[in-house]
């Protein structure tokens, strides 16, 4: 039997939820015995081959974004939206309060301590989305795991029920939206 | 603000509950006012014709709408300080209804209907060419306060429209040349009241007639029988022609006014329904204009079943332009003492009848909101039970019927329980059809219970159907394959609409602009309709648009499963009909609209990418 | 002699004009809800309390008890109708926990995580709702409010202020305030009225004591909502 895949990515996120799976310590070398890594921050390959499962943190916010996410969904079996930002947004939704021209002027033309500033039109710069999205509002979501971030326990139970292909319950204390 | 004074408008009629010639035309400019000493402000005006306490306030926020054009922030304060009510709770009920303006006041208010039928007829384009004439957007008041245009649901005239209403007032039959016409009286400061005459005709197109409508109303008929037999006699009579709510629930009348009887109480109430709100719907618009005595009647028959002393007619605020013809039937029966505190042949029983006008809020027709509605509050539906038979309208007792139930009622007691029995095929009695959509003669069809869909489209003249949507927005969706379907309680419910598509329609615009309706007509009161319903009609338009995926459908129904099983309401329990109708019945046009991706984003991708590439003038 | 019914196969007596939460929460059975509080009239908008009874799809806050009633409520059916209720009001606002001082101490969380609701796999509204900070002692988080009318009853029938009512309607329903400028720093308000305290959510929160207890000892962070009540019945043992 061949091992499972997995690859990773952090969308508009904090790098914290990757933060999280590395707390699963010590249980990293148990994980690397069963599994390898595809496309990764921890493995640094970029682009993204066939794989099994698909972590996703962070919602969407600008095209790349949608690219990457459009790019996972394409080549894993089973994608998992990681995190409270994967899930509603997040942190990062909340400028959905906002229009795009609100926030940008605010940031880069009328904000304090701005001089002659000018919204950044590099092509090299993703374009903004006019509102962060929830990953499952975009493709297909297969999974969730809650948490900002899910804790080290709550993502190894997960993988572990995900990967003995068990259905998927956390204990009480496991699940927490923050 | 400039004062501006408003034309005579019908809704302004209702004013005095009782007595239309009490209604002054308008109020005096408030600039000339001030040079009196301490004149009555609008709102003691408002509050000195329909009462001072809470239970007033829908009233009177119709009759300031009414003669202010709009419900500024004064004036819900002073209303708020006037009843010693909280000012939240009187907003909260300004913002509830339709028909109230919360803009600053403008001269002309044109409000089109927008029911799928009007949209068939060219309504959209219809608003455009007014708004363009005018130089306004849709849904703003014009700077110089003169005019807004915008839109509301239905408004009971698909018959003979596209229809709007202008400062209350219906305008019927509008095309282009109506309508550049209407901009240059606009324009021109023509008040409503002198716009020709014809614009604003509603013929009352009665087609078809048979048991309840073909002979002439012999007035007190009915409750001869009564006088003659007793309510034991009556009652029995009813139960025997298995009468049954005309307004799509079907219950049966006669358990109603028993139950209603039998409640202990030491007053009770009979309640018309006639917010006649179901899209495409209008054969109460042709009772009440029409037929009122024989109302009447059925409603005194049931208060002198019952032991009510009170009726009330709740008439919704788009058929306020009824109200001069009702009035002025109420004080005929009065005067010829069937209404009042003498009744002919039934000595020491008094009864009459009030006109309370709505505001514009298809939940208002689901009988408990109405009550709330009736009791001055924003219409949410009450919880059941009690049921309004045990605790209604002030706590009473209460029976709530449609219009054309009591009209039936009547008709059967004073023609007898067989003669309405025979009327129908294979089920008791006959029903009124509001057809409309894609015919040659739409109007108003009464048919034996038991017709065949097929019969009233080949009555109405209709060919090459695609689809009839009958009982209204909430009713049911058929395909072609089921117009041999018979229309009554043991087949095909209805409300009395009956919507007619052919077959260049898109079935899937139709129940997207239900989807529409539902989502604008939600009271917001419970989760599942609050919130299901604007995802249904989210996910309509994703339909509509060839966005939607497989996966998208799954959702509509797992949405339409939880509207179904947790609504408070039937507005919510039904809201999901038309989209569950579309994809049983039609899932080859749906197929056919799909994309083939396993999902589309719920959001247009160009167009969330839009304001980014305008902002930076980008292209990629 | 007593009169029972059954909730999932377990007996529960009852009194004459009891609904069915009347008599479950007296009888110590969790039924989910979030509008409901015995403190006040029933209000049946939330719906998360729905149950079958004999068959019926109801609201066990408001629909009364009787004699052998069979009342199913924890079947897999109505999981899944809870959960889509609750993700439901959690799409339709802005409830963002990460940035929430009432995070593990929130009752539609704590109910979420009862139901094991995972993540509302629904649209998001993202509706645009501002936050109203004017008054000294309390602040409301529009995006936050999911209409239960806690606060609004609690003004009305305890403080005897009527601060709150709702307007608007559909799913812009809204949450309004009695001042002339709908601002509460404009009201009678008081940080000790009932109604500061009922808020399920963190629509309504007083002011200076956000955070206060640490990630780990917050109300729901152990132990689930069944077994430590709601919100309300906290608020008032609070020992500060």
């Amino acid at each position: 039997m061949t091992r499972p895949r997995i690859a990773t990515a952090s969308l508009a996120g904090c790098f914290g939820c990757h933060m999280s799976f590395l707390d699963i310590d010590e249980r990293l070398f148990e994980l690397v015995r069963h599994v390898d890594f595809d496309r990764t921050p921890l493995t640094d390959i970029k682009a993204i081959g066939p794989c099994d499962v698909g972590l996703i943190e962070g919602g969407c916010a600008n095209a790349e974004n949608v690219e990457v996410l459009r790019a996972f969904r394409q080549q894993c079996k089973a994608l998992v939206a990681l995190g409270a930002c994967a899930i509603n947004g997040g942190i990062p939704a909340m400028r959905n309060q906002f229009s795009l021209q609100e926030i940008l002027a605010e940031s880069y033309l009328d904000g304090m301590g701005l001089d002659q500033g000018q919204i950044p039109n590099d092509p090299e710069i993703p374009l903004l989305l006019d509102k962060v999205y929830p990953i499952h509002e975009v493709v297909q979501v297969d999974h969730f795991l809650p948490g900002c971030p899910p804790s080290g326990d709550a993502i190894w139970t997960f993988l572990q029920e995900l990967l003995s292909g068990q259905a998927i319950r956390l204990p009480y204390t496991q699940i927490h939206y923050d | 603000m400039d004062w501006i004074s408003l034309e005579l408008t019908a809704a302004g009629f209702y004013a005095n509950k009782y007595c239309c010639a009490h209604w002054r035309v308008g109020h005096p400019p408030r600039e000339e006012a001030a040079s009196v000493t301490h004149p009555p402000s609008p709102s003691e005006h408002a509050l000195a014709r329909q009462g001072s306490a809470p239970l007033d306030l829908l009233q009177i926020l119709v009759d300031l709408q009414s003669s202010q054009g709009c419900l500024s922030a004064e004036v819900l304060e002073e209303v708020s300080h006037a009843l010693s009510m909280p000012l939240a709770q009187v907003r909260g009920v300004a913002e509830f209804y339709h028909l109230f303006s919360r803009y600053s006041p403008c001269r002309y208010r044109v409000l089109f209907a927008d029911n799928v039928i009007e949209r068939l007829a060219g309504m959209e384009s219809l608003l455009i060419r007014l708004c363009e004439h005018l130089g306004i957007d849709p849904g703003k008041v014009r700077c110089d306060h003169r005019v807004m245009v915008g839109t509301t649901s239905c408004i009971g005239l698909s018959d003979q429209g596209p229809a709007a209403l202008v400062n209350g007032l219906p305008i019927t039959r509008l095309d282009a040349q109506r309508i550049d016409a209407m901009a240059e009286h606009i324009e021109q400061t023509i008040p409503v009241g002198d716009w020709p005459s014809e614009w604003f005709q509603v013929t009352p197109n009665l087609l078809r007639a048979d048991h309840l409508l073909a002979e002439p109303w012999e007035v007190g008929a009915a409750l001869g029988v009564l006088a003659r037999q007793g309510a034991a006699e009556v009652l029995d009579c009813l139960d025997q022609a298995r009468l049954r709510g005309m307004g799509g629930a079907g219950f049966p009348t006669a358990s109603k006014w028993r139950s209603c009887r039998d409640t202990p109480a030491d007053r009770r109430f009979v309640v018309c329904n006639a917010d006649e709100g179901e899209p495409g719907t209008f054969k109460d618009r042709l009772l009440l204009q029409s037929h009122a005595h024989q109302i009447i009647e059925g409603m005194t028959l049931c208060a002198a079943i019952v032991g009510a002393n009170h009726g009330v007619i709740y008439l919704r605020g788009e058929y306020a332009f009824l109200l001069p013809g009702l009035l002025g039937v109420l004080e005929q029966a009065r005067q010829s003492e069937r209404l009042g505190t003498i009744i002919r042949g039934f000595p020491g029983f008094s009864f009459d009848i009030s006109v309370e006008v709505g505001a514009g809020a298809y939940v208002c027709g689901e009988e408990s909101a109405l009550l709330e509605s009736l009791e001055g509050r924003r219409g949410n539906p009450r919880i059941r039970p009690p049921y309004p038979t045990q605790r209604g309208y002030l706590g009473a007792p209460t029976v709530v019927n449609n219009v054309e139930t009591f009209a039936a009622a009547a008709r059967i007691v004073a023609n007898g329980e067989e003669a309405y029995r025979l009327a129908g095929r294979g089920e008791p009695g006959t029903k009124l059809h509001s057809v409309s959509g894609d015919c040659p003669r739409p109007g108003i069809y009464e048919l034996p219970a038991g017709t065949p869909v097929r019969e009233l489209l080949e009555l109405c003249g209709a060919q090459d159907t695609g689809a009839v949507q009958v009982g209204g927005a909430a009713g049911t969706l058929l395909s072609p394959a089921e117009f041999d379907r018979r229309l009554g309680f043991e087949d095909l419910p209805s409300t009395g609409s009956f919507m007619i598509f052919n077959r260049r329609r898109d079935p899937i615009n139709v129940v997207q602009r239900f989807t529409h309706f539902f989502a604008e007509e939600s009271c917001g009161f419970c989760t599942p309709c609050r919130v299901g319903t604007a995802l249904l009609r989210d996910l309509a338009d994703k339909l509509f648009q060839g966005r939607a995926a497989p996966r998208d459908l799954d959702d509509m129904h797992r949405i339409s499963r939880l509207l179904k099983s947790t609504s408070l309401c039937g507005l919510g329990a039904t809201a999901p009909n038309p989209v569950l109708d579309l994809l049983h019945r039609f899932p080859a046009q749906v197929q056919a609209r799909l994309c083939r991706a396993d999902q589309q984003p719920a959001f247009d991708l160009d167009a969330a990418l839009a304001p980014a590439r305008a902002l930076t003038g980008r292209d990629d | 002699m007593t009169a029972y019914f059954q909730i999932d196969g377990v007996p529960i007596p009852f009194e004459s004009g009891q609904t069915i939460m009347d008599a479950a929460l007296a009888a110590g059975q969790y039924i989910p809800h979030l509008c409901h509080n015995p403190e006040f009239r029933p209000h049946g908008s939330c719906r998360v309390c729905t149950v079958r009874a004999d068959g019926r799809f109801v609201a066990a806050c408001t629909f009364p008890a009787s004699e052998g009633a069979k009342v199913e409520c924890a079947s897999d059916e109505l999981r899944e109708l809870r959960n889509g209720l609750l993700q439901m009001l959690f799409v339709e606002g802005n409830h963002v926990c990460p940035g929430c001082e009432k995070s593990g101490a929130c009752q539609l969380q704590a109910v979420a995580y009862y139901c094991e609701m995972l993540a509302p796999e629904l649209p998001h509204f993202f509706p645009r709702r501002h936050v109203d900070a004017s008054h000294p002692d309390l602040a409301i988080d529009y995006g936050r409010c999911i209409l239960c009318e806690l606060c609004v009853r609690a003004s009305r029938e305890v403080d005897g202020k009527s601060i709150f009512a709702i307007g608007g309607r559909g799913i812009k329903a809204h949450l309004l305030v009695d001042s002339p400028s709908g601002k509460l720093g404009d009201t009678d308000m008081s940080v000790h009225d009932k109604a500061a305290h009922v808020c399920p959510v963190g629509a309504i929160l007083i002011k200076h004591r956000g955070y206060d207890r640490p990630i780990g000892q917050r109300l729901y962070d152990q132990r689930p909502v069944s077994v430590v009540g709601d919100v309300i019945q906290a608020e008032e043992t609070r020992d500060d």
